[in-house]
């Protein structure tokens, strides 16, 4: 599953290689929606509403992360030769080459966000003599000479980031501002009297001002990052904010992943039992039944045990700690898929119930047309929305029962990062003192974050691809 | 009406056949029980004896459906297939690995699985309708989109946070109520609050916006427009058809889950070290019981089917348009 390339031996995980076929599919089907004005209708009314289309902003930026996360290589050992290369055993992915030092920069053990001195004291030898003092951290705020420069230092840095953000947030909608002026024949400053209006298409004020929020976020953390730990660190000294960031493609893996295993068995299964009816539905009726009547956490959990089962019984075909943890996640994505059908497959056999009695599909079947073109002609297009509305609301959901299986210790690979596995190691850790709270809070943040965006985007594709709702919220 | 629940009843026997096949083939089938003593005795210990020892003292040194070796119907009797799932419909769910019955701890444990879940039920079903009323009274106006967004944040946030939020503020920096634990009868009460407080308060988000959008359905329809245009005010709309018609959508919702109370709530009872099923479940899966993961299946689908047979017996007695028949 890999292929050489001079100093780096690029690796295609099984999840990599499917995020990037999903990837491949969701372009695809947009081109295709881009041509057909009546599937591009109730875009453009999502693309109108300001919450919605900020979520999306925001859920953006956490898919280009998840994105660069998903390209992975190993570097070659420095004093292996050229021509029979050995590599590391660690495998690595852009965004960590991105980050730089931020994956590297490990202290001695916790740390508070953005200190410069571990978080209990401990003996240190100083002029001869055992002092018992918090000891100076390596990397975070080792740039410093004295503790009093530390607030003065963040605040300048947070404002210079703050600063470099808005300046090129400015310039970005100038540039913006520039283009859709000429497009539209307008002078610029008209336009911009429009825009501040209102009166132009599409969510103006707000998207321009989250963008904005996001780059000067983006310009704070990034000056903060470089010589601070901004969420602090955890129990080994790693930099929590890196790992809060890897967490988000296991996040966006299982959210999206487990929709692949999820839809064709809905669609396939939901179809035919609402079309052919009699003892097709029957038996169909019967498997989704059985299913849903076993506890969702109990079907995963044995499942889940089976499969730790059959990885530890064939440790000898995973090469690395990273596929052995990449077969268990994707494991876990099928999982989740074959226990999450039944309730989308109900409603679409409810749906073609309905829709195989309508005239126009007893037409096709007067003329002769055969069961798979009705299917694909005429049942399968006007369910198109049912399924994508249930795709949108089930990814935030699969989010957060990551954090839950993980903590029931059915969830992802321990050595994965994941919020769940965050959330895991640290909760027992309220219980210190000094307490200690930046782990538990930045994973929170940050599946918190993914959700709303996630939910309140799906709010927004659903208000405006279900006829039922019509300009009801 | 007899003779559909009696009919109900019957179809509901091939779905446990289902159920039970399933997980024969997930935990006998797919993975064998050699699999399994090797798991439980960790891989210093693995040798062929100590792994026909670990099958015999748990009674899985028997072949899978067909004992060759036995005659008359000892042939299908003296087989891990009778003796592990067939038993189940009996609810004979044998000994889990520390030697215990796995039926007696099931009857031990729904009590405390109960004193939790079933308030929860009830105090969450009258707050989220509560909720729900409230913002359909101020429906399209700002107190309803904030009501709404309210409940997609409240919906966003994890249910894990809430818990470990609720004990660390009012437990731990409070002082008001106990982090933990459980006690039988009055003085019970004060280890049963937090739970309960915190699990209604992660279920307001979803719940009361559910709640919202029937109770919408309800309001554009033609009843309510009479009702109103005989002169009823908003108030008594809501409350004497709005919510009456809306119970039934509701109801049917809940009786489903009615059941499912005795098996508990895994995280909830686990994090406040309730001794219910919810924990006792967390705890075989931890430590990798199969055999009361496998009762626990059991149970949970037979209290889910009667759970669905309760709902379609709801239904016809809080609508009396449907017709059982």
């Amino acid at each position: 599953m890999s292929t050489v390339w001079a100093d780096f031996d690029f690796v295609l995980l099984w999840t990599d290689a499917l995020i990037f076929a999903l990837l491949a599919g969701v372009l695809g089907l947009a081109f295709f929606i881009r041509r057909r004005e009546h599937l591009r209708a109730p875009w453009r009314a999502v693309a109108q509403r300001p919450m919605a289309m900020g979520s999306a902003l925001v859920l953006s930026v956490f898919v280009v992360i998840g994105l660069l996360d998903s390209l992975h290589y190993r570097e070659r050992l420095p004093d292996s030769p050229a021509d029979a290369p050995h590599y590391s055993v660690d495998v690595l992915s852009v965004f960590d080459a991105l980050v730089g030092n931020l994956r590297t920069q490990h202290e001695k053990t916790y740390s508070e966000p953005l200190a410069m001195q571990l978080y209990a004291k401990e003996f240190v030898q100083r002029d001869g003599a055992t002092v018992r003092e918090y000891p100076r951290l390596e990397f975070g705020g080792a740039h410093l000479q004295h503790a009093d420069a530390r607030q003065p230092d963040i605040a300048r840095r947070s404002l210079i980031g703050a600063a470099q953000g808005l300046a090129i947030s400015m310039l970005l909608f100038g540039l913006v501002a520039i283009w859709r002026a000429r497009e539209g024949r307008v002078a610029l400053g008209e336009w911009l009297g429009a825009w501040w209006e209102g009166q132009l298409a599409g969510p103006g004020r707000t998207l321009v001002l989250i963008a904005a929020l996001l780059l000067m976020l983006g310009g704070v953390l990034a000056n903060l990052a470089s010589v601070y730990h901004v969420f602090g660190t955890d129990k080994v000294g790693q930099d929590v904010l890196y790992i809060s960031l890897k967490s988000i493609r296991t996040g966006l893996v299982i959210g999206t992943l487990t929709t692949l295993v999820t839809l064709p068995l809905a669609i396939g299964l939901g179809i035919a039992a609402g079309y052919f009816r009699g003892w097709i539905d029957d038996v169909i009726q019967y498997i989704y039944t059985v299913l849903n009547s076993i506890p969702g956490v109990l079907l995963i959990a044995a499942a889940v045990l089976i499969v730790q089962v059959y990885i530890e019984s064939n440790a000898e075909l995973f090469d690395t700690a990273a596929a052995r943890a990449d077969i268990r996640l994707l494991a876990l994505c099928l999982i989740l898929g074959v226990t999450s059908w039944t309730g989308l497959a109900r409603l679409l056999r409810g749906e073609s119930l309905k829709l195989r009695t309508l005239d126009y599909v007893d037409a096709a079947r007067a003329f002769g047309v055969s069961h798979t073109r009705i299917i694909s002609r005429h049942i399968f297009p006007n369910l198109f929305h049912l399924v994508l509305i249930a795709i949108v609301l089930d990814f935030s959901g699969l989010v957060l029962a990551e954090a839950v299986l993980s903590y029931v210790g059915v969830g992802v690979d321990p050595s994965m990062y994941s919020w769940g596995n965050m959330i895991n190691g640290s909760r027992l850790e309220l219980a210190r003192e000094p307490v200690v709270w930046w782990q538990l809070g930045a994973a929170f943040t940050f599946m918190f974050t993914l959700v709303l965006a996630a939910n309140l985007f799906a709010d927004g594709v659903r208000d405006a691809f279900d006829p039922r709702l019509g300009g009801r919220r | 009406m007899l003779a559909y629940i009696l009919r109900r009843l019957l179809y509901a026997i091939p779905i446990l056949i289902g159920v039970n096949l399933l997980t024969f083939a997930l935990f006998f089938v797919v993975n064998t029980p050699d699999d399994m003593a090797r798991l439980q005795l960790g891989a210093k210990h693995v040798t062929p004896e100590a792994i026909d020892r670990w099958k015999i003292e748990h009674g899985y040194d028997k072949p899978l459906m067909l004992n060759a070796g036995a005659s008359g119907t000892a042939q299908f009797t003296d087989t891990i297939f009778f003796q592990h799932s067939a038993a189940m419909f009996v609810f004979d769910f044998g000994k889990g690995d520390d030697g215990r019955n796995i039926g007696n701890e099931i009857r031990n444990r729904m009590g405390p699985s109960l004193a939790i879940a079933l308030p929860v039920f009830v105090i969450g079903l009258l707050v989220n309708i509560t909720f729900a009323l409230l913002m359909v009274f101020f429906r399209s106006t700002y107190l309803d989109l904030w009501g709404v967004v309210l409940c997609v944040v409240l919906m966003s946030i994890s249910g894990l946070f809430y818990i470990i939020a609720g004990q660390y503020f009012i437990a731990k920096l409070w002082n008001l109520l106990p982090i933990s634990g459980f006690a039988e009868g009055i003085e019970g009460l004060r280890f049963i609050l937090l739970p309960v407080l915190v699990s209604v308060v992660a279920g307001i988000g979803s719940g009361a916006r559910w709640y919202r959008t029937i109770f919408l359905e309800e309001i554009g329809k033609d009843y309510v427009r009479t009702a109103r245009a005989k002169g009823l005010s908003e108030l008594r709309v809501l409350f004497r058809h709005v919510l009456k018609n809306g119970m039934i959508p509701i109801l049917t919702g809940a009786v489903v889950v009615l059941p499912l109370l005795f098996m508990g709530s895994l995280i909830t009872e686990s994090f406040f070290g309730i001794p219910g099923l919810g924990s006792y479940t967390i705890d075989a899966i931890q430590a990798q019981d199969f055999a009361v993961v496998r009762a626990m299946v059991f149970l949970g689908s037979f209290l889910y089917i009667v759970g669905l047979i309760l709902t379609d017996i709801s239904y016809s007695l809080a609508d009396p348009r449907v017709r059982l028949q």
